[in-house]
């Protein structure tokens, strides 16, 4: 089973040296290493914004949660797709016509001074390293379960020294045309997985979804997974649903790797195809995701969503965990195999096995590795940028210095920023830290977003609303999130899982207060420039 | 593009422009309610399920639920606002490129 899947590997990774070789000649200047030189098409940037979004949280995540947890999981496709239209009408264009390399340049566009571009960028390089480690770790278990061979370390290691030859060499341009390859590939691989769960059931959704609702559903649940309840449940899932709904749909409007894309293209008309072409594919790709997870949990079945452990390997289990040896010892008998721990990451990877065999399952262990390495790129230029150009060229330089000086600064920046992503996902490997995504969403939620939105639209706000905004976003994400449970577990002292429906009003009514406090009659005569630019294209960076 | 050096009085004269007031009208006529539609058709999913179990449980099509239902409607929701929205920039494209070509017209005056 592993050699296809070691060969197909090697065909993606081979397959983005020779892009990163191609586009290493391109990429010798700062604009070229941040924006491809602004010369990517609505469409391809569109792809590249799907190939970017669709991490592997939202292809093996997804896929799990939906398999196991039905409707709760759905939630997340809905949320995450939503969230472009707050994009497309708030952001798309006008980022495109105010931005140069980074969002803190759009915040910092009228808000001169050095503390909100600080924060700007120290918002950015939190949100991105979560993110990036969450990818991480993720791809660590993932290469380990899919071969075995393969330790986590080695695997985040590869991963990560894989992803900083793209991005040194390769630059914005090499990184887009992995992330549209990886986009292509995903697709092939989802309507590949979903035509084959539909011909499972012969076609007939009446089937498949009567299916769906007799699946077993964990024990003692009363719920089906066409119902909600099953993840979101207890006193307080109501709360919790509505606080990730919240997070969700406000949170990609502030993820610093998504809005970046807006600056590689020519013109705001671009910018908004992209988001588009973005939308359209992200939407089917999520409908995929509700068949290929509904189809796991029918077709596999739950209770063989995991590890499966054969022979020797499942002997030793059952020694070492006598507590539970009459049970497993007849699953092994009646079986052949024992699934010891659920894992909800490998119900795409098993679908496939049940649906297509052993191939099949090669090619999807390599779609979600190629999708992983395309994801933490667009991280990594993402955060190496908030530090090269906000903090190094625009603070610490004050504009000044050499073309020279800003492309090596950007790439020893982007070599920091994967190796400290490598050193803590290495230490973070055994760790379950999916949360981190959602707190990365919750962050951009409540801090970035906000800034931004409020930037665009309101003529009054000032330096004062945006720094106090921020740091009220920031500090209530982080400290909600550390006394949640899943950093405290069952006795946390706040009950919900994700702070959004907290630190995101908290974020924007800071703002506001901290604007209506302290009058910024500078940054009030910069909006009528802002909103014509934002507006029209005039004096756009090109 | 040469009008990068635009001075503060032009920007604020262009901001008072009537042909671009009327573009930030028009913009605005559109995004204001279609944001407050999106927003408070997606959150009513969440707060339905929160507050109304038994309506969004209901079975509407086979074992489907109205909630799973209303899932899906989302999607086609934000791909039909997609595609208003599409159809609508075209309209601001075009003001906003007049406003420019007059713009660059003046300053090669």
């Amino acid at each position: 089973m592993t050699t296809p899947t070691l060969v197909m590997f090697a065909v993606f990774v081979a397959m983005a040296l020779v892009i990163t070789y191609w586009a290493s000649g391109r990429s010798v200047s700062s604009r070229g290493f941040y924006t491809a030189h602004r010369e990517i098409s609505g469409v391809q940037n569109g792809w590249a914004i799907a190939g970017d979004y669709m991490s592997a949280t939202s292809f093996l995540g997804i896929t799990g949660l939906i398999a196991f947890f039905g409707f709760d999981g759905f939630m997340y496709a809905i949320g995450w797709l939503v969230a472009y239209l707050t994009v497309l009408f708030l952001l798309a264009e006008p980022l495109r016509n105010t931005g140069r390399y980074t969002v803190a340049d759009v915040i910092a566009f009228r808000l001169h001074g050095r503390g909100v571009r600080a924060i700007a960028a120290l918002t950015t390089l939190i949100i991105t390293l979560f993110y990036m480690v969450a990818q991480m770790v993720g791809a660590g278990s993932l290469i380990n379960l899919l071969i075995q061979r393969i330790s986590e370390t080695y695997a985040i290691v590869g991963v990560g020294l894989l992803m900083l030859i793209y991005v040194l060499f390769g630059g914005m341009l090499a990184t887009t045309w992995v992330q549209i390859i990886k986009a292509a590939l995903l697709m092939l691989a989802s309507i590949t997985l979903s035509v084959l769960v539909l011909a499972h059931y012969n076609f007939s959704l009446f089937a498949f979804l009567n299916a769906a609702a007799s699946a077993a559903t964990g024990s003692g649940h009363t719920v089906n997974l066409l119902q909600p309840g099953l993840f979101f449940s207890g006193p307080h899932g109501a709360l919790d649903l509505i606080s990730l709904g919240l997070a969700l749909v406000l949170g990609t409007a502030g993820l610093p790797h998504v809005l970046m894309r807006f600056f590689t293209v020519p013109t705001a008309k671009s910018a908004r195809i992209s988001v588009g072409w973005a939308m359209g594919l992200i939407g089917a790709f999520y409908l995929l995701t509700t068949i290929m997870g509904l189809g796991a949990g029918t077709i596999v079945g739950q209770q063989d969503i995991g590890k499966h452990l054969r022979d020797t390997q499942a002997i030793r289990y059952i020694i070492r965990h006598p507590e539970t040896e009459p049970q497993l010892n007849d699953e092994l008998a009646k079986n052949g195999y024992i699934v010891p721990n659920k894992n909800s990451n490998l119900a795409a990877p098993l679908l496939a096995n049940a649906v297509g065999g052993p191939l099949l399952v090669a090619f999807i262990a390599a779609v979600a590795f190629a999708t992983i390495l395309a994801v933490v790129s667009g991280l990594t230029i993402a955060a190496a940028s908030a530090f090269a150009h906000d903090i190094w060229y625009s603070l610490v330089r004050g504009g000044a210095g050499t073309e020279r000086e800003h492309i090596f600064v950007a790439r020893s920046a982007a070599l920091m920023v994967g190796f400290a992503s490598i050193f803590i996902s290495v230490g973070l490997r055994t760790m379950n830290v999916a949360f981190l995504v959602g707190l990365a969403f919750s962050i951009a939620a409540s801090t970035n977003a906000p800034a931004l939105i409020l930037s665009l639209t309101w003529k009054r706000f000032s330096r004062t609303g945006a720094i106090c905004g921020m740091l009220a976003g920031l500090i209530s994400s982080l400290a909600l999130m550390a006394l949640s449970p899943s950093v405290m577990g069952e006795h946390a002292i706040f009950p919900l899982r994700n702070p959004g429906i907290v630190s995101i009003p908290l974020g924007f009514i800071a703002a506001i207060l901290g604007t209506l406090l302290v009058r910024d009659p500078e940054s009030e005569a910069m909006f009528n420039q802002l909103q014509v630019r934002a507006n029209t294209g005039l004096g756009a960076e090109v | 593009m040469q009008h990068h050096h635009l001075t503060a009085s032009e920007w604020d004269e262009l901001a008072d422009d009537p042909d671009f007031i009327a573009l930030l009208r028009a913009r605005r006529r559109f995004i204001v309610p279609s944001t407050i539609f999106f927003l408070l058709f997606y959150l009513a999913l969440p707060l339905g399920v929160a507050f109304a179990p038994a309506f969004m449980n209901q079975r509407v099509f086979g074992p489907l639920t109205f909630a799973y239902a209303f899932g899906f409607a989302q999607f086609l929701m934000a791909w039909l606002v997609l595609a208003l929205y599409m159809h609508e920039a075209r309209k601001f494209d075009d003001r906003a490129e007049q406003l420019v070509l007059r713009t660059q017209a003046r300053l090669a005056r």
